[in-house]
């Protein structure tokens, strides 16, 4: 009998708001972050961008720091580091985890870390050693009192479904039992101007699978899972990890594959794991970046799938592209779909123009939401898949 | 099942191993550049894009080509052939160049083609590039080498038969401070006699522990 994986605790700092809680109802409510800032320091010309609230996270985080009476400054940790912890803390609040538990074992997913650090202004203010991704571990590790030595996952934008996956896997192989999956990333000159550079940046907020869409837009934040092989005490509406799986385009290392055959095999392998038939599929969260060819292809690999019917959706139109956090948020969020039983829609959306025809959710409803997909693709040629389903 | 190590390469202090024997020695490493283009003209690789790629990349597919040198492509469906790789400071050999080109709005030169490199993963998509392989994939970072991460990760893979073979190590480069450890672990029930010169180790702690020091 495989062992089951439940999901039994969570967070999301995003633009709208410091938990999960908080970001749900500000989608309820219709908002999305995604604003035009301008930063003269950091980028020439004003762009739109999904930032956490700074004066928030460091009131926030002093106030973390309290609590723990934990002996170190608010300024020894960077902008990431605050962010990280915050969402740990706030993911292990009203939870029994014991933390010295030698069971238990950290993941963090990032694909830049502190980059910031590498920023002129910042020269000199943080140990050089700090823009390691390692460090950022280390940090969460000393912080919280964490035994094992932890995991850290630098895979491009599928680092979070990758980082839940691989959790996944080593408690169900029976490496430990409990485990907390954190990813960020922050808004740095470094991404922006890269993205910039490859001109993936929409000019306003992000568009996913509109026959308008012109691009990208970034965001930083924060997204934490903690799962465990222990049956958590309420039973009811609890979710399970069902199954994943990891694909290579070998195509290009920039651009997604023509075809979306990988991504699809990705999505046959996780359902053919988890035991689900396409048709019971009740919502896919899509990566959905609003690039042109990102959402071409991800619509040819969901409908070679079978899944053409299946409500899909893209939650970057609420904070925009997160990169290692995306995928831990989205998770999050789609977490949230299956417990409330809603369907959110695709913010930015205003006309589905894709290729194959697939089901993208335009309007938030309420639907039964029981088995879910979630899935992600970046540069490398990498795509992930991850099947959720509700007890 | 069990796994076996059925070839390795290790690159490092100037030296080149593979399955243990010594093909390549540069005595005096003057920099990483010099000491890849030697080893590239002397193993006589024909890869036009190597010369786009960065360090990193350059580092992970030389060793890559090393270990795939028996040609094992034809021997496993291409979503069957995994790679997990970790190191320890990402892409930041990368990173650094890339922000010195942002450095100054005077000289403000952000190229897509920098960028692309400033992710660690990059050198995996080269390789499965090389070879057509579509299987599963992974970087990790730790702070040093962690054999026992990097075993359980990929003893999950083989012994749930999500790939039937692994290519698995460490890519390390920054500056001109490098160090790379390939090895292919498959598993026992797909081993073909390759390398007569080499007996299959079992995958085990001790044996990628060893590896890591071959030199």
């Amino acid at each position: 009998m495989m062992r089951n994986i439940y999901a039994v605790s969570d967070n999301i700092i995003s633009s709208l708001g410091f938990t999960s809680r908080e970001n749900a109802a500000a989608m309820l409510a219709g908002e999305t972050g995604i604003r035009i800032h301008h930063d003269e320091q950091r980028y020439i010309h004003p762009l739109p961008l999904s930032l956490v609230n700074t004066g928030e996270l460091n009131s926030r985080f002093q106030a973390v720091l309290d609590i723990t009476k934990n002996d170190k400054p608010a300024d020894y940790f960077t902008r990431l580091e605050k962010m990280l912890i915050l969402s740990v803390h706030d993911a292990l609040n009203g939870i029994s985890l014991k933390i010295n538990d030698p069971q238990l074992i950290l993941i963090l997913s990032t694909t830049k870390g502190n980059i910031d650090l590498l920023e002129e202004k910042f020269k000199g203010r943080f140990d050089h050693k700090r823009v390691y991704l390692w460090a950022v571990a280390y940090v969460l590790k000393e912080f919280f009192g964490f035994i094992n030595t932890p995991m850290i996952i630098s895979n491009a934008c599928v680092s979070g479904v990758l980082a839940l996956i691989t959790a996944s896997r080593m408690l169900r192989y029976g490496k430990y039992t409990n485990a907390i999956i954190t990813g960020g990333d922050i808004i740095s000159e470094f991404v922006i101007s890269g993205f910039q550079s490859f001109q993936a940046l929409s000019p306003s907020a992000c568009k996913p699978f509109d026959q308008n869409r012109n691009g990208l837009s970034l965001g930083e934040g924060c997204g934490t899972v903690i799962l465990s092989s222990n049956q958590p005490d309420s039973g009811y509406n609890t979710v399970k990890i069902m199954g994943g799986s990891v694909t290579n385009d070998a195509n290009h290392i920039s651009g997604p594959s023509r075809t979306g055959k990988e991504l699809s095999m990705a999505i046959n392998k996780a359902l053919l794991e988890s035991g689900t038939e396409p048709a019971k599929v009740d919502f896919i969260s899509a990566h959905g970046t609003a690039t042109v060819f990102n959402d071409e292809m991800e619509s040819k690999a969901i409908a070679l799938s079978k899944l053409g019917d299946t409500p899909v959706n893209s939650f970057k139109g609420y904070w925009g592209h997160t990169l290692g956090a995306a995928g831990l948020m989205e998770s999050v969020a789609l977490m949230t779909s299956m417990k409330r039983n809603i369907l959110f829609r695709t913010a930015g959306l205003d006309v589905t123009g894709i290729m194959e025809k697939i089901n993208v959710i335009k309007e938030t409803t309420s639907s039964p939401v029981d088995s879910c997909v979630k899935t992600a693709s970046g540069f490398g040629g990498c795509n992930t898949a991850l099947v959720f389903q509700k007890t | 099942m069990d796994k076996l190590i059925t070839s390795f390469v290790y690159i490092g202090e100037g030296k080149v191993f593979v399955n243990k024997r010594l093909i390549f020695y540069q005595e005096k490493i003057v920099t990483f550049a010099e000491f890849i283009k030697a080893l590239y003209k002397q193993e006589q690789v024909s890869y036009p894009k190597f010369y786009k790629m960065d360090s990193l990349s350059k580092l992970g597919f030389m060793t890559s080509e090393l270990l795939l040198r028996n040609e094992i492509q034809g021997r496993y469906q291409a979503d069957s052939l995994a790679i997990v790789l970790a190191n320890s400071s990402s892409s930041l050999d990368t990173d650094i160049n890339y922000q010195e080109s942002i450095r100054d709005r005077s000289a403000y030169f952000p190229s897509p083609s920098v960028f692309v490199y400033t992710l660690a993963n990059i050198v995996i998509g080269e390789i499965c590039i090389r070879h057509g392989f579509k299987g599963e994939n992974t970087f990790l970072i730790s702070e040093k080498f962690n054999s026992g991460q990097l075993l359980d990760f990929v003893s999950e893979i083989l012994d749930n038969r999500r790939a039937e073979a692994c290519i698995c190590g460490w890519v390390e480069i920054l500056g001109n401070q490098f160090k790379a450890m390939m090895a292919l672990v498959e598993n026992d029930n797909t081993i073909l006699p390759l390398n007569p010169d080499f007996r299959p180790l079992p995958f085990s702690l001790t044996a990628i522990t060893d590896l890591m020091n071959v030199n």
